[in-house]
C-alpha cells in the first residue's frame, strides 16, 4: 500500500518536473497568439528562448554539485531531461532567429554566421550540444562505455562558449552576465574542488602504501 | 453618514470632446499658419485616433497652446507608413530608465518634466538658463514625419513635433568659434533608476554632440512632442534631439544643457566603446557595427509572419539632403 502510494507520488513528481520547463514556451506562444509581445515579437521570442536554454543548462550543471555539497540525490533522476530541454530551447532559439529575424534569407544568415563573433560561438555551443543529446539514451551510454563520460565532459567547454556568447552581447549593463558568470563559477569551481580533493587523497594513499 | 458634495464644476460647463477638437481646427485656421498652408509645404496636423486605454501626454498649458497652432511640414516629411503610437511609446531605448525596451514606459511615468530649464552656454552671445517655455514660445511648432534608424538594426517612422535646432540656436547668437554643439541629459539618479545601476558601463549624464553645420541643418530638430501631443516621458520629454540621418542614440533625450564649443565634444557611447560607436554615427549600410550587420533593418512593428526587413539606405534615405555635409570625408574612417 505505502509502496504504491510512493510510486504514485514519484509519477506525480516526474510529471511536474517534465511540464515545468515547458511553461516559458507556453507563455511565449500564448502572448504571441494575443499579440502581446510588443513592437518586436521576434526579438522577444529569440531572447526568451535563449535565456531558458541557458537557465536549463545551468540547472543541468547544478545537479552534481547539489548531490555532492548538499547531499541532495533526487534531482539526479532529471539531469538528462534538463539537458535535453536545454538543447530543445537552444534549437528553438536558433530556429526563431533564422525564421523570425532573418526570414530565412540565406545571404543574411551566412553573413551573420560568418561575421558576428557572438553568433559563431553561440552556434558552436549548440552544435556541440547535439551529440550530447543524441547519445543521452541508456543504450548509447552502454555502447560508448567510458567514452560516454569523456564525450559528455564537452558540456564544460559548451558552458564557457555560452558565457562568451552573452558577454559579447553586452551593450552597457553587465548585471545579468555577472549573475550567470558567478553561478557558473560556483558550478565549475565546486567540480574543480572535488577533483583536487580526490587527487590529493589518491596521492596520500599512494604515499602511505 | 455620507454627504455628497456637489462637483465644483457642473457637467454642463465641461467642454465636450467634439467641441474641443473643433475648436482646435478653428484656432489653427485663425493663426498665421494660413500663409504656410498656402505655399503647399505645410498641412494641418491630423487628429490622430488612439486606442482608448493608451496614455496621452498633454504637457503644460503653454505646450498645448503651441501644439494647437502647429502645422505639418510636408516638404520634410516621409510618406512611409507610420509606426503606431502604441509601439512608439512602449518600445524605447532610454537607459536612464532601464536597459529593457519596455523599461522606460514602465519607470518613467512619474518623471517630472515641468517646469524644465535648459542652460545654453559656451560660444554664444546670450548665454543663460532659460525656461523651456521661453525657448519654445517664439517658434512655430512643426510636425515632421521622420524615419528613425536604431544602431541595433530596427527602425520606426515617427511624426515628431518640434522646431529646427538651427532656428533656436540662432536666437542666442553663436560666435564664430562655435564649431560644435554639445548636449547633456538630466542627471537625477533619484528619478532615473538606470543612473543608479552599479553594473552600467555608461557614464552619466548622457552627452551627445553635433558639428555646427549638422546642428544648423534644417532636418535637425528639437522635438517636444509626438503624434500631435506632448512628448511621453519615455521618449525623452520634454525636449529631445532628432537627427534622422544618424543612428538613434545620437538623438539625445531630456536635454538640460546645450553648449556651443570650438572642440569636438565627448559622446557617451563613443566614450564607452570608441571602436563601435563613432562621433558621426551616420546611418551607413556599408559600415557594419563590429557585432552585427548594418546592411538591412527591420521596420517595426514586425510580425512573426513577416520580419519586415528592408534595405538600409545611406544616411537613412536622407542622402540628397545631407551627403553634402560630408563631401571628401572617408565615411569608413569617420563612422
Amino acid at each position: 500500500m505505502a509502496k504504491a502510494k510512493s510510486k504514485a507520488l514519484g509519477y506525480l513528481e516526474w510529471w511536474v518536473v517534465f511540464l515545468l520547463p515547458l511553461a516559458p514556451l507556453g507563455w511565449l506562444t500564448y502572448n504571441a497568439w494575443i499579440f502581446n509581445l510588443g513592437a518586436d515579437p521576434a526579438q522577444e521570442i529569440v531572447l526568451e528562448t535563449g535565456v531558458w536554454a541557458i537557465n536549463l543548462l545551468w540547472i543541468t550543471l547544478a545537479i552534481t554539485p547539489l548531490r555532492r555539497v548538499f547531499k541532495l540525490n533526487w534531482p539526479l533522476r532529471y539531469r538528462r531531461m534538463m539537458g535535453l530541454y536545454s538543447l530543445f530551447y537552444a534549437a528553438v532559439h536558433l530556429l526563431a532567429f533564422a525564421t523570425f529575424i532573418l526570414g530565412w534569407r540565406w545571404d543574411l544568415l551566412l553573413k551573420e554566421l560568418s561575421e558576428r563573433p557572438y553568433i559563431i560561438v553561440g552556434a558552436l555551443g549548440l552544435l556541440l550540444l547535439i551529440p550530447l543529446g543524441v547519445t543521452s539514451t541508456r543504450g548509447m551510454q552502454r555502447r560508448l562505455g567510458r567514452n560516454w563520460l569523456k564525450l559528455h565532459k564537452l558540456v564544460y567547454p559548451i558552458s564557457l562558449l555560452v558565457m562568451v556568447h552573452i558577454i559579447w552581447q553586452i551593450r552597457s549593463d553587465f548585471g545579468e552576465q555577472l549573475v550567470y558568470g558567478l553561478i557558473l563559477g560556483f558550478l565549475l569551481g565546486s567540480r574543480m574542488y572535488f577533483y583536487l580533493q580526490r587527487k590529493t587523497r589518491v596521492m596520500r594513499a599512494a604515499r602511505a602504501a | 453618514m455620507l454627504i455628497k458634495k456637489p462637483d465644483s464644476i457642473k457637467s454642463s460647463e465641461i467642454t465636450s470632446e467634439s467641441v474641443y477638437l473643433n475648436r482646435r481646427h478653428f484656432m489653427r485656421g485663425l493663426l498665421g499658419t494660413t500663409a504656410l498652408l498656402a505655399t503647399g509645404s505645410a498641412n494641418a496636423v491630423p487628429e490622430y485616433e488612439f486606442e482608448k486605454d493608451l496614455p496621452i501626454y498633454r504637457g503644460p498649458d503653454w505646450m498645448q497652446q503651441k501644439i494647437r497652432e502647429s502645422v505639418r511640414n510636408t516638404a520634410l516629411s516621409t510618406d512611409d507608413k507610420l509606426t503606431p503610437y502604441f509601439h512608439v511609446m512602449s518600445y524605447n531605448n532610454f537607459y536612464e530608465f532601464g536597459t529593457g525596451k519596455k523599461d522606460p514606459a514602465r519607470h518613467a511615468q512619474n518623471f517630472q518634466t515641468d517646469p524644465w530649464k535648459v542652460e545654453i552656454s559656451g560660444e554664444v552671445g546670450k548665454p543663460g538658463v532659460y525656461n523651456l517655455e521661453d525657448l519654445i514660445k517664439p517658434h512655430l511648432l512643426e510636425e515632421r514625419i521622420y524615419r528613425l534608424r536604431c544602431v541595433e538594426a530596427w527602425s520606426m517612422v515617427v511624426p515628431w513635433m518640434g522646431l529646427s535646432l538651427g532656428d533656436l540656436l540662432k536666437k542666442f547668437d553663436p560666435t564664430s568659434k562655435a564649431k560644435y554643439v554639445e548636449f547633456t541629459t538630466l542627471h537625477d539618479p533619484d528619478q532615473m533608476p538606470g543612473q543608479r545601476s552599479r553594473f552600467s558601463t555608461l557614464e552619466w549624464p548622457y552627452v551627445e554632440g553635433l558639428r555646427i553645420d549638422e546642428a544648423m541643418h534644417p532636418l535637425t530638430m528639437l522635438a517636444v512632442g509626438v503624434y500631435g501631443n506632448a512628448m511621453p516621458p519615455q521618449n525623452g520629454a520634454p525636449l529631445r534631439l532628432v537627427v534622422p540621418w544618424k543612428y538613434g542614440f545620437k538623438s539625445i533625450k531630456s536635454i538640460v544643457k546645450i553648449r556651443l564649443t570650438d572642440k569636438m565634444p565627448n559622446t557617451t557611447w563613443n566614450l564607452m566603446a570608441p571602436q563601435e560607436y563613432g562621433f558621426y554615427s551616420n546611418v551607413n549600410p556599408a559600415v557594419d557595427h563590429p557585432r552585427w550587420s548594418q546592411a538591412s533593418e527591420r521596420r517595426l512593428p514586425s510580425s512573426l509572419f513577416n520580419p519586415n526587413r528592408v534595405d538600409t539606405l545611406p544616411f537613412n534615405g536622407y542622402a540628397d539632403e545631407v551627403a553634402e555635409l560630408y563631401r571628401g570625408m572617408d565615411l569608413k574612417k569617420w563612422f
